[in-house]
């Protein structure tokens, strides 16, 4: 433990997210020099290139557990695996959104650099090791996300996503705040580190009630994030609203680091008090598996459609941290994964439909998709099978394993019950695939699909086909992920 | 030889002629014709594997044979671990030539998406096989589902008027059965520490978990056999499938509900095994006597051999149930035969099917006069499937109504009144010869009235190539079966030691 008082000098592990500043404020000058017109063709791939650089640098860093910044972000094995994933998913977003963005005439040079700071906040998250520096990421991540889903400002319906973002994100970001006070109140510490150390189990007093109220709003601000129900309410509407392009960058990356950050804060400093939370993150878990699959059945839009879908598996991968184990959160991290190659591959489709340069929203209108574009049919049949659950694809894989580790925990209610959620699911899935062999064709679609969007969801399409046969690398990087979020040292802060 | 890893390459064959098709460019006519070759030389040669595994394989040993293992998914303890015994070695040889049979009979009768079709039916094959061969339970799983997504596409897209509907029904019947099986195996994975068949078959489960765990097997493969009251998505997948898809559908996928039950119910939750057997038996007979009695009153061909299917795999459950040597042979024999009959039969539909199309026992008569030899074939698998001695269905019928009567309180393993269960089960039968008797009647003989039947060719060539196996096997199983029954004697003998080895916890749960 350094006792100087400059502790935590160390600049190596944050070496991803100053790439990512410094990025983003040259970005930012280099955009305002240019010309409008061209602005956004030379910032969205440098910040493309930004991204990809910070998460290499993130896995290729060294991973003995260090804790930086005063003691309110730590850098692990945990950390680099989410940064990675994170900040990769925010790449492909900006790759896949480029040529949708140029149709509906928003492409401007601000919206690849709010995502590059979003990503930015994402890479915080995860290295999250303290109430303060949780509320800092989480701020700095959905500060740029409410100003991309209004970004096609001369749009009612995405100002209004925005202000709807905007105004419940406030007030989850109030009751996350209440509950960081309470628990700082209650506790006097808001490092993990201290509180795992001070009030373990072997502590006299336990847990203090006003600690325990505190951790409840927390989780109910993160819920919020993660559009679990009942903080789910907002989602439809966003993802509807928001320009397609944003609304994938929604339901990918920041939910894969809102799923970290809760396992950092419920798996690290709670752990010891899984007997706390278990029950209301395994209710959450229920209702979200539940009404996702229910409310899906019947949605016209398919943007909707993608939002319920996503309320459902963060359900999904609650059930994983809910089992309050290792096992559960190497499932929860390894079901975010798929989530996020498979949700990427289903927007890359969705934004690749286009008809007379009108982008296809309604779910009735991908009638006959196959015989006009095969090849795109196909890759949307493989990634609705996939988020269905049904072998050999990747999503069944992340399924099997959420809900061993909740067997493995004593749940096996919860797993009966997500499980048959999943069958009900599994007929707006199958719904989409119908539409696109069985019906017969309607009107033909615009045929060519932007460089970036074929990579990435031709990318995606091969991960999640694919990773049957070699299904063991990711696993054992989630193992060791998990491994390295074990009871942590006591840190400086106080 | 025998060191090649031969049950891989016949599991992943069919995708190495996928993966050909995939890249087949240029005029419609000519890929269509491509597509048709490549798969059906790629099921050739699957089939020729396949037969390779029979002749490698030593039918004097009882346990798992030409085992493979491969470290596959290490950090959940799921290996990839592949093999055959007696039980299976059959199955995969059915699917095998199931797969040429379709793809020969359905050669110039689709014509729409050819280069889908061909792929679809090549990935029915890897799993078909992979699901008969896979000796880890998860692995079983993954190729058990997996199957839906290719059969879900075959009804759909090349179906009939009513396809949407019956693939979402089988599609949704099928996965909500499935998940139970699903969790049952997560719990078993846990209980047992391992997902490997032959360590699960060794294990003893609590009895009490037991009865949780076999209802939860039993939601899966009731609803594949499928069983009475499960039945209900049969009729209509079967009506509205394409032919190939009927002739999979009957061949092989019914069967994965029987294998189901032979390979996990019986060998690994023996004590709950006997507690249900009587239930099995009850439903199975209300299966037989009910569901040849919905037949007798059908007016659509496919329909009525859709409910007949029913009842004879209500045959195949009562035999598995039985517990002894006979029955369990019988079963399986029934398995086969039915796999060989109610394919054929169904080609049979289809053949008319495709030059009236109307599959109205009314839109035809007297078809004995433009279709000679259509009409023999027809009369050859009607007669196999009523169980006339010669043919094969009569071999697996008889076994298991021996079987039933050999259930004695005493000396089996399952306790039940055997010669009730033999007297109805023997009532299908005798209604099963009144439909199919009256069905050939009303299809075959009399007068060619109709005026669309006036023109109407007899078999093609592909299709008597395709008939011609089918014609071949099921005479010679009928007068020769010691040929298939004999390699499945000594796995049935182990499949019976599993089951025989339960305990005398087994005495606490029985019934009388």
């Amino acid at each position: 433990m350094p006792t100087s008082p400059l502790p935590d000098l160390a600049l190596a592990p944050l070496l991803p997210e100053i790439v990512l500043l410094a990025a983003a404020l040259v970005l930012l000058v280099v955009g305002a020099l240019r010309e409008r017109a061209q602005a956004a063709g030379i910032v969205a791939p440098l910040a493309v290139l930004a991204l990809l650089v910070a998460a290499a640098i993130a896995g290729v860093l060294d991973r003995t557990p260090q804790t930086l910044l005063g003691g309110h972000f730590r850098f692990d094995a945990m950390a680099a695996f989410l940064k990675v994933v994170v900040l990769v998913g925010a790449a492909a977003c900006i790759l896949l959104g480029g040529a949708y963005e140029e149709d509906e005439r928003i492409d401007r040079f601000e919206l690849p650099l709010l995502a590059l700071l979003a990503g930015l906040g994402m890479s915080l998250m995860v290295s999250a090791e303290s109430l303060l520096g949780l509320y800092m990421a989480l701020e700095l991540q959905s500060l740029p996300l409410y100003v991309m889903a209004a970004f096609h400002r001369d749009q009612l319906r995405s100002t209004e996503a925005g202000l709807k973002y905007f105004v419940l994100g406030a007030l989850a970001s109030g009751m996350l705040l209440y509950g960081c006070s309470l628990i700082y109140g209650f506790t006097g510490t808001l490092s993990f580190a201290a509180l795992a150390q001070g009030f373990g189990p072997t502590s006299p007093g336990g847990l203090p009630t006003g600690a325990v109220v505190g951790l409840v709003f927390v989780i109910a601000g993160l819920a919020f994030k993660l559009a679990a129900v009942p903080f789910h309410m907002w989602t439809p509407d966003v993802y509807e609203g928001a320009p397609t392009s944003v609304t994938a960058f929604l339901a990918a990356a920041p939910k894969v680091a809102a799923v970290g950050l809760t396992l950092r804060l419920l798996m690290g400093p709670m752990a010891d008090w899984a007997g706390q939370w278990q029950q209301v993150v395994a209710l959450v878990a229920l209702a979200s598996m539940v009404l996702g699959s229910l409310a899906g059945l019947v949605q016209t839009n398919i943007k909707r459609l993608m939002a319920y879908s996503g309320i459902a598996n963060v359900g999904f991968a609650l059930v994983g941290v809910a089992a309050g184990t290792r096992e559960g959160m190497e499932a929860a991290l390894v079901y975010m994964v798929i989530y996020l190659a498979t949700t990427l591959g289903a927007f890359g489709c969705i934004l690749a439909m286009r008809r007379q340069g009108t982008y296809v929203e309604r779910i009735d209108e991908l009638a006959g998709l196959s015989s006009r574009r095969p090849l795109l049919a196909a890759a949307l049949a493989i990634f609705m099978f996939s988020l269905a659950g049904i072998p050999p694809l990747a999503g069944f894989f992340g399924k099997y394993f959420v809900f061993l580790a909740a067997v493995k925990a004593g749940l096996v209610w919860l797993a009966v019950a997500g499980l048959l959620a999943s069958v009900v699911a599994a007929y707006y899935y199958l719904r989409i695939v119908k539409l696109a062999y069985f019906d017969p064709p309607a009107e033909p679609f615009d045929v060519p699909a932007a460089p970036g969007l074929r990579l990435v969801t031709g990318l995606a399409a091969v991960a999640v086909v694919g990773f049957v046969v070699l299904p063991g690398p990711l696993f054992e990087a989630a193992g060791g992920a998990a491994a390295s979020l074990g009871p942590p040292a006591v840190a400086a802060v106080r | 030889m025998s060191d090649w890893p031969l049950l891989s390459l016949t599991t992943f064959l069919p995708l190495v002629g996928v993966a050909f098709i995939l890249f087949i460019r240029g005029e419609p006519t000519i890929v269509a014709q491509n597509a048709r070759a490549v798969a059906l030389w790629t099921a050739l040669a699957t089939f020729a594997l396949s037969l390779m595994i029979w002749a490698n394989f030593d039918p004097a040993q009882g346990g798992y044979q030409l085992v493979e293992q491969a470290a596959w998914l290490e950090p959940l303890g799921i290996r990839y671990e592949m093999g055959v015994d007696g039980i299976s070695l059959w199955l995969v040889l059915l699917s095998t030539l199931l797969t040429v049979v379709v793809i020969v009979g359905s050669w110039f009768s689709v014509t729409e998406r050819v280069k889908e079709y061909m792929i679809t039916f090549l990935i029915m094959d890897t799993l078909m096989v992979g699901t008969f061969c896979a000796l880890d339970i998860v692995l079983f799983y993954i190729f058990f589902e997996g199957i839906l997504i290719p059969m879900y596409l075959i009804i759909g897209i090349w179906g009939g008027p009513r396809r949407i509907y019956s693939a979402f029904k089988f599609f949704l019947y099928t996965l909500a059965g499935s998940v139970l099986f699903l969790v049952a195996i997560i719990v078993m994975a846990r209980e047992a520490g391992t997902t490997s068949i032959p360590e699960l078959t060794r294990h003893d489960f609590p009895v009490a978990m037991q009865t949780w765990l076999w209802l939860a097997l039993f939601a899966s493969f009731a609803v594949k056999v499928p069983m009475w009251p499960f039945h209900t998505w049969l009729p209509d997948a079967h009506v509205e499938a394409p032919t190939a898809g009927s002739v999979l559908l009957a061949g092989v996928l019914l069967k994965l509900g029987g294998y189901g039950f032979l390979r996990f119910s019986l060998p690994m939750l023996p004590e709950a095994s006997a507690y249900f057997a009587p239930m099995v038996f009850a439903l199975s007979i209300v299966a037989i006597v009910y569901t040849s009695l919905v037949a007798l009153v059908q007016t659509d061909m496919k329909k009525l051999i859709a409910y007949s299917s029913v009842a004879h795999m209500g045959i195949v459950t009562i035999g598995c149930f039985t517990a002894n040597p006979l029955g369990l042979t019988g079963a399986l024999v029934q398995m086969l035969s039915h796999g060989l009959v109610s394919a054929a039969l169904f080609m049979v539909v289809g053949v008319v099917y495709d030059r009236i199309h109307s599959r109205e026992i009314a839109a035809y008569g007297g078809l004995a006069e433009r279709m000679p030899v259509y009409a023999t074939l027809f009369m050859l698998f009607m007669l196999a499937s009523v169980g006339l001695p010669g043919t094969s269905g009569f071999v697996g019928e008889i076994l298991v109504i021996i079987g039933i009567f050999n259930i004695t309180p005493e000396s089996a393993a399952i306790p039940a009144q055997g010669s009730w269960v033999a007297l109805f089960a023997a009532t299908g039968m005798i209604l099963g010869a009144g439909y199919m008797l009256w069905l050939y009647r009303r299809v075959i003989f009399g007068a060619l009235e109709k005026t669309r039947l006036a023109a109407i060719e007899d078999l093609r060539l592909n299709e008597v190539v395709a008939f011609a196996p089918l014609v071949l096997l099921v005479l010679l199983m009928g007068v020769y079966p010691s040929l298939f029954t004999d390699p499945m004697a000594a796995s049935i003998d182990r499949v019976l030691a599993e089951i025989g080895a339960a305990g005398p916890g087994r005495l606490a749960l029985q019934l009388h």
